[in-house]
């Protein structure tokens, strides 16, 4: 079992993957790069070296700013929700209670579903006037709320969405967590006296952190790169009031066909998550780890 | 990259020469489609695709259902630019100047180059042809056509005690009897709207093409280089669409495409516009009496015509553009080009279509087929220029703030005019 692999054969081995690395994620990185010093040619447009130009034209995008405005706040608002119910839930099926398969399930139910066809159950849900929400609505008398189709509540009816499906994925990792909680901390609080929301607050919490930072910067992540719900449901509309950056980034390139502007957009979002993974890191290795 | 690009092109010709050494004749074709409607689409244009292969046994085709127009496009032109494109494809009208600027189409009018197949070209409605063609020559030819009308729920005007063999023809009576067509429960809210005509994303930049058509202008020229965004009839159609949630007939907010024909079918609405491809979904399920009528119009009637084209794609050999061309005369024949008009709902696009005995019976039984028909002469090309997608995406972007109250008509096409026109000053 332990024969040592020939060195050459080892190099082989090991240049692949890196290969494949290179292929899928280094180059088109590179790619886009320097895609964004140049124009976007066509036949009709001879191509040429733009230099910065591009990078410019940020600063003047109203939509690019419209879309970080959405994004931040979809992240600002999907994920200290989702967090919340998520542990809730996880507190929930970590207690001995009658039933707790059932929770599992049901809890985990969401993430389990394919993203588009989520997204168009919920858009048979919101569709004014005939959807299941606008009948819950007119069971109180309430009229009906134009959920998709106003800029108002737009994004927040797709952030509901969001919660909906990543709290159950978020629920797991806190399961882990919870049940890796050494009972002897819990019990010997309880020996001293703690209430339960005290033993919370003070031991479970604090040793749930690793998992919280893991799980917020990964949301962060997450949230940035949506492009399903908003494709399926909204087309970013109206009025960009729920375009998030990936699919501003999808229709630019792919539907407007101004290969450059992406590359320029993809570069951007690129040096975005690259700061967000470095924070996290950052921060698991500082904050994370108790003795 | 290159050089791997030149290596698998080679592969490719190589593959070609040696097939057509083989067999002189034998094309195998790739054909995009995509469905915009309601209709069972992808069977009809499946057993047409099959019926074309069994009376050309020599050729071989494969019909590719790419989804919606937009996501066809895209997947057409990402395999142009890998090499690899489709023959033969259904694709957007106003995708003419973006196929062109990309340099992945072939004027079919130069295959198409007999006196004979002058004539056929020359067979086709020319509204439908409008849009097909480019510095005097023939891109494309007409397939599923399709120009908006306005559907109403007769027993809906029988209640609301109004005739229901005169729907509306103006935009003041489209008000009136809107009124009167709106119904409120005893909270006060709406359960029926007296109109409704979608207003987001593309399908409201299309319909709104449609209100400026019948103010007397037109949104883009055969130019492809000009919008007319911001000008007295943009800015008279918008402030209507405004008027009609403001008196109270359609409901406030944006409004969306594909939600409209079902709450028409729902009792949700008593009228709606949309494309007369929604005609045999209709039929299928309504449960009520319903009729079609132009759309109401603002200075007369006028309407905005839409649809897809047949495009022959550029890298392709002799005997695939042939077999193409030949694949593209047989969908447009008359007799299968009333099935898949009865099918869909689709205006026919060639006068033989209709005179066929099934396109007869089947306007007997569906007159409301006729009135889209009828109505094709008041009908403008939908907006197309170069760079569509960004140039739309203004128009989109302006009527969409104003109908959910975020800005004013004028302002908003203000800004809507200066982005396109920065956009189109490249192609000057």
């Amino acid at each position: 079992m332990n024969k040592k692999i020939p060195f050459n054969l080892a190099i082989i081995m090991l240049i692949l993957p890196c290969l494949l690395l290179i292929a899928f994620t280094h180059y088109p990185a590179v790619r886009a790069l320097i895609n964004s010093f140049w124009n976007n040619a066509s036949s009709r447009r001879p191509s040429k070296f733009v230099g910065i130009e591009n990078y410019q034209t940020l600063f003047e995008d109203d939509r690019l700013a419209q879309v970080m405005f959405n994004s931040t706040i979809y992240a600002l608002g999907t994920i200290p929700v989702a967090i919340g119910m998520a542990i809730g839930m996880a507190l929930l099926v970590n207690a001995r209670l009658p039933g707790t398969w059932l929770m599992r399930l049901s809890f985990f139910m969401p993430t389990m579903l394919p993203m588009i066809a989520v997204a168009n159950i919920w858009l048979f849900f919101y569709a004014p006037g005939i959807g299941l929400a606008s009948q819950i609505l007119s069971l109180f008398g309430l009229p009906p709320i134009n959920f998709l189709g106003s800029t108002e509540t737009s994004l927040l009816s797709m952030m509901f969405v969001a919660v909906w499906k990543e709290a159950g994925l978020f629920m797991i990792f806190y399961l882990a967590a919870l049940q890796a909680v050494p009972e002897n901390l819990k019990d010997a609080a309880k020996l001293e006296g703690a209430s339960n929301t005290h033993v919370f607050l003070t031991i479970v919490f604090p040793l749930l952190r690793p998992t919280t930072i893991f799980v917020a910067v990964n949301a962060l992540i997450n949230a940035f790169r949506l492009v399903d719900h908003v494709i399926v449901m909204t087309h970013g509309g109206p009025n960009n009031s729920s375009a998030l950056l990936l699919y501003y980034i999808y229709e630019v390139t792919f539907s407007q066909r101004d290969f450059a502007y992406g590359a320029t957009l993809t570069v951007v979002m690129v040096c975005l998550l690259g700061v967000l993974a470095a924070v996290q890191y950052w921060l698991l290795n500082r904050k994370a780890h108790y003795q | 990259m290159k050089t791997l690009k030149y290596l698998t092109t080679s592969c490719y010709a190589a593959a070609i020469i040696g097939l057509s050494a083989a067999s002189t004749y034998a094309a195998e074709l790739e054909f995009y489609f995509p469905v915009g409607v309601n209709a069972p689409a992808v069977e009809t244009i499946q057993a047409l695709t099959d019926e074309w292969a069994a009376q050309n046994p020599q050729h071989t085709v494969k019909a590719i259902y790419a989804g919606n127009y937009v996501e066809t496009t895209t997947k057409a032109l990402t395999a142009a630019n890998a090499g690899k494109p489709p023959q033969v494809a259904v694709l957007l009208s106003i995708d003419l100047f973006t196929l062109i600027e990309e340099d992945v189409i072939l004027p079919i009018s130069d295959i198409a180059n007999t006196p004979e197949d002058q004539k056929w070209i020359d067979g086709f409605y020319d509204g439908f042809m409008k849009d097909a063609e480019f510095e005097g020559k023939t891109y494309a030819i007409p397939f599923q056509r399709s120009t908006p009308v306005y559907y109403y729920n007769k027993d809906a005007f029988r209640a609301a005690g109004l005739d229901p063999e005169s729907p509306p023809k103006t935009w003041d009576e489209m008000i009136k009897i809107g009124k009167a067509l709106t119904v409120k429960d005893d909270n006060g809210n709406v359960t029926q709207w007296g109109t409704r005509i979608p207003t987001l994303g593309l399908g409201g930049a299309w319909l709104f093409g449609g209100l400026v058509v019948s103010k007397g202008d037109v949104l883009t020229t055969e130019t492809g280089i000009e919008a007319r965004i911001d000008t007295p009839a943009t800015i008279a159609s918008l402030e209507f669409l405004l008027d009609l949630s403001e008196q109270g007939v359609m409901a406030p907010g944006g409004i969306s495409w594909g939600d409209t024909p079902k709450a028409f079918l729902e009792g949700q609405t008593a009228s709606m516009w949309t494309s007369t491809g929604n005609l045999a979904f209709i039929e299928k399920n309504a449960t009520f009496d319903w009729g079609v009528g132009f759309l109401p119009g603002g200075d007369g009637p006028g309407a905005p015509i839409g649809g897809g084209n047949f495009y022959i794609f550029s890298d392709t050999t002799d005997e695939e553009r042939e077999a193409a061309l030949d694949f593209i005369k047989f969908m447009t024949a008359p007799e299968n080009a009333a099935t898949w008009s009865i099918a869909t709902g689709y205006v026919a696009p060639r006068p033989d279509a209709w005179e066929t005995p099934e396109m007869k019976a089947y306007s007997e039984r569906l007159p409301q087929a006729l009135v889209a028909l009828d109505q094709l002469q008041y009908a403008e090309r939908e907006f197309a220029t170069f760079q569509r997608a960004k140039v739309t995406q203004y128009l989109v972007d302006a009527i969409e703030s104003v109908v959910t109250g975020n800005s004013e008509p004028a302002a908003a096409l203000k800004i809507a005019q200066e982005g396109a026109d920065a956009v189109l000053s490249d192609y000057q």
